[in-house]
């Protein structure tokens, strides 16, 4: 029996015919990264490869890392495997990655999102003979809204907070879903403000050349009071602390997929959640499921078990694969101060 | 049902109790009277009979979802709630409409008339006019759960400021057990002679935590101090040859406790007497663990052989109606006085005694005795200032109560689970074990006491450190100590462990203690001994 293209180790999904890892959790000698959430890209490897794309927002976080890139589309030989990087729609540069080996094809999904947002690369289809997706969200109850209805909800949200002589401070992981909310609200509304970890982002996106609106870093010498009905953005962690009170009065809100359900809305008890993922719904995980075109489908970070359960009760061969990704900073929303809001 | 739905999400999406407050008013003042007078009884727990199962609900919103049925049964616990959970699952509507909340009840109640493929075909139906939001307050409405972030309290202030009536004075309208069917809102609320209702009883006033010495609360002679009991605080209602027992969730009672039907032949009419409803050993002349009462509270009906071995008496604190006098105005010593004339020295079959005052010279003195509570079987003791009133609600100041430190346990934590509803993907739910030679058994679960912070942490920990899955509980390696406080302990035979603990939660992670030090089976067995 051939050894399988892509086998789960202790360490994260490896490769032997290219020998490499992808998103390891423990220090390699080579890993193949999908994108720069703090759970997919770690500290300590000693080389690693991701897409042009991700890789400004890697070094700025990961430091000086030995970081090979490659482009979306790009065939690259490893070793017997071929890879390539494909855009999963998640955050600017993620990407899903394509690994052959003699005529077998497997894909990694990382993590992804199925609705074009306008902002990120949009998700590309990858057929494959077997697909490693996340179903963080793989339980029906989860559907999201159309992102233009949302944005809507969190524009007028904001223009009655300026209304009425509040702040709008609105919760969202420092990368990528803090820059997505910068694409889509309207600037002309009135300033927005912006805390030190979503700001440096800001600056390596920009000079990406992604278009984000102008933003003002709030600083320690910053009068928060100064401004008229501005809007902040911030991560989760830095609202009810006091860096959030210096604004005065305001109403305070996340964006995450999390937000659908109402026992995980009190319990972050902000003033509003909105219903935004950087993760596919149910629907779009089990249509970029089934427009693999994949036979096997290992599931992981989510609802593994019930997801498994269901698509092998459509016909798949489905197992569930254990993996320690969703417990840092990520969208586990339950496994950090910060990740709820993040998904 | 727009404005309600509003109302909902206005009230649902802020956690400042002003807000909600203003929200409601804002309600009360622009709603027809008919969604008015459901409102409040939907607030104040009167909801319309439930017409469908649970069953056919899950059943019909799977089919209309195209989804399984087992997967929407298993998205039910992490979402949390049933109503919501087929709410979200089902597709968006096909058509909007606006009648009024009033419309969708009556609606609802017809439903019982008609068979139940009509039944079936008109919830679909309603689903498929109805947003998400009010698709779920109009699910909540089928399924008969109405727990949404609004107290009764909250709704009466807030009637207050819509009709500019005294908040007291409405919580006493809202009492009592009347229905939408036999009144309506002006009757309740506008017209003056609303209180004609007998059976109900006062708002309860209730008693905060002392957590500052007793030192503080002044000179002991002010104070009367008494056992705090493991009970059901209760009021007894005795009015026109008739009596009502209510529950200080006010609920109704009297069916269940149907030894005081005799108080009839001992209490005057016009008499309401607040007190503690216990499960009574008339031997040892104190009241039964909490688990024997308990076997009470479930049973709408009680079987004899229950009433046998599990008697309930009242163990009277208070008298608030004298007469057919209300009482409330006088001192709490005078209120005593009058109590213990009415019900001291009534003979044994009486369902009520005066719970007992204790005698103390100085607050060292108070503190030696209910440092001996635990042999009384009372949880610590009762300070009521003597001249105080008998006031509504939990107010501070001339009530407290001064509990005993739990008892705790150092126990490993073999077992998690995930929450639900607030807590649902967090890991709350946990099985913890102690020491018998080199095995852990498990003999208590618990779910609060911890941080969000650490509930976090501990989640993280428990999803790496996975042994074994027996559906939704893992096995988790055996690391971690936990300090389990509880408030008692008796002899169980349905536990592994022989015990079974009241109220049991986290009081703090023992994460400077290794494992191996944690408590034994016989250490257990010892507190047992010592206090059940």
């Amino acid at each position: 029996m051939t050894e399988p293209v892509l086998t789960f180790t202790d360490r994260g999904i490896y490769c032997p015919a290219g020998d490499f890892f992808i998103d390891p959790w423990r220090p390699v000698d080579r890993a193949l990264i999908t994108h720069g959430h703090a759970d997919h890209a770690r500290d300590g490897h000693r080389r690693y490869l991701a897409t042009a794309a991700a890789a400004p927002v890697m070094r700025y976080r990961l430091g000086d890392i030995a970081l090979e890139t490659i482009a979306y589309g790009e065939p690259r030989r490893i070793g017997d495997a071929t890879v390539s990087f494909h855009p999963a729609g998640h955050i600017p540069g993620s990407a899903q990655i394509r690994v052959e080996v003699g005529g077998e094809v497997w894909v990694v999904s990382g993590d992804y999102k199925t609705e074009a947002d306008g902002f990120c690369e949009d998700f590309e289809t990858v057929r494959c003979h077997s697909f490693i997706s996340e179903c963080t969200f793989g339980l029906p109850v989860f559907s999201w809204d159309s992102q233009e209805s949302v944005a809507a909800e969190i524009n007028a949200w904001w223009r009655r907070n300026a209304d009425e002589g509040r702040a709008s401070i609105l919760g969202a992981y420092s990368l990528g879903k803090a820059q997505r909310l910068l694409a889509l609200v309207e600037p002309e509304i009135g300033p927005i403000l912006t805390h030190g970890a979503v700001e440096g982002t800001n600056g390596v996106l920009r000079a990406q050349g992604y278009a984000l609106p102008e933003t003002i870093q709030v600083v320690p010498e910053t009068d928060g009071k100064s401004f008229a009905g501005p809007l902040v953005l911030a991560p989760p962690s830095a609202l009810g602390t006091p860096w959030a009170r210096r604004f005065g009065p305001s109403s305070t809100a996340f964006a995450s997929g999390w937000m659908r359900l109402r026992g995980v809305r009190r319990r972050r008890a902000a003033d509003r959640g909105f219903v935004l993922s950087d993760h596919a719904d149910w629907a779009g995980l089990v249509d970029a499921i089934r427009d693999t075109g994949a036979e096997n489908v290992f599931v992981t970070h989510g609802y593994t078990d019930i997801f498994a359960r269901w698509l092998a009760a459509e016909g798949w061969n489905a197992k569930v694969v254990p993996t320690e990704f969703g417990t840092d900073e990520d969208d586990d929303g339950a496994a950090t101060s910060s990740d709820t809001a993040a998904a | 049902m727009k404005d309600f739905a509003a109302l909902f999400t206005a009230v649902d999406q802020t956690t400042r109790t002003t807000v909600k407050t203003k929200a409601l008013a804002e309600y009360f003042r622009t709603a027809p009277d008919d969604d008015k007078l459901w409102t409040i009884a939907l607030f104040s727990g009167r909801r319309p009979k439930r017409a469908v199962t649970t069953t056919q609900l899950r059943e019909w919103a799977a089919e209309r979802a195209g989804v399984p049925l087992w997967l929407l049964e298993e998205s039910y616990p992490i979402v949390g709630d049933l109503a919501e959970t087929i709410a979200l699952v089902l597709p968006p509507a096909a058509e909007e409409t606006d009648r009024p909340l009033s419309h969708w009840i009556s609606d609802l109640r017809a439903l019982a008339q008609v068979d139940i493929d009509v039944r079936r075909d008109r919830i679909l139906a309603a689903w498929d006019q109805l947003d998400a939001t009010e698709r779920f307050l109009f699910n909540k409405l089928l399924t008969g759960g109405w727990r949404i972030g609004v107290s009764q309290k909250l709704m009466t202030r807030a009637l207050a400021q819509a009709t500019g009536q005294d908040e007291a004075v409405l919580a006493l309208k809202l009492m009592g057990g009347w229905t939408p069917d036999d009144v309506t809102y002006h009757g309740l609320i506008e017209a003056e002679d609303a209180s004609a209702d007998l059976s109900r009883p006062y708002p309860f006033y209730l008693a905060y935590q002392l957590d500052d010495p007793p030192e503080t609360l002044g000179a002991p002679a002010a104070w009367q101090a008494e056992w705090k009991w493991d009970g059901i605080r209760g009021q007894l209602v005795v009015r026109g040859g008739e009596h009502h027992v209510w529950s200080r969730g006010e609920e109704l009672m009297t069916d269940r406790f149907p030894e005081f039907a005799r108080a009839r032949d001992f209490l005057p009419d016009g008499t309401v007497i607040d007190g503690e409803i216990a499960a009574w050993d008339a031997e040892a002349v104190m009241p039964m663990p909490f688990n024997t009462l308990q076997q009470r509270i479930g049973r709408k009906t009680v079987p004899k052989k229950l009433l046998t071995e599990a008697p309930v008496l009242m163990l009277a604190y208070d008298l608030l109606e004298d007469g057919g006098e209300d009482l409330r105005e006088a001192p709490m010593a005078d209120r005593r006085t009058r109590l213990e004339a009415l019900i001291d020295g009534l003979p044994d079959e009486a369902p009520l005694r005066p719970s007992p005052r204790i005698a103390f010279d100085d607050w060292d003195d108070l503190a030696r005795q209910r440092a001996t509570a635990r042999d009384f079987r009372a949880e610590g003791v009762m300070l009521k200032r003597r001249d105080s009133p008998y006031l509504a609600g939990r107010k501070k100041g001339d009530w407290w109560k001064w509990k005993l430190d739990p008892l705790v346990i150092d126990a490993v934590m073999i077992y998690a689970q995930q929450g639900s509803g607030r807590r649902a993907n967090l890991f709350t739910d946990f099985t913890f074990a102690v020491w018998d030679g080199d095995t852990l058994v498990p003999f208590t679960k618990a779910y609060s006491g911890l941080t969000d912070a650490e509930f976090r942490r501990i989640t993280a920990w428990v999803r790496k450190n996975t042994v074994e899955r027996y559906g939704p509980v893992r096995q988790v390696r055996p690391v971690h100590v936990f300090e389990i406080a509880f408030e008692g302990i008796q002899s169980s035979p349905r536990h592994k462990s022989g015990v079974a603990l009241r109220f049991p939660r986290m009081s703090r992670w023992r994460e400077d203690k290794p494992v191996a030090e944690a408590n034994t089976l016989a250490d257990l067995k010892e507190m047992l001994a010592a206090y059940g």
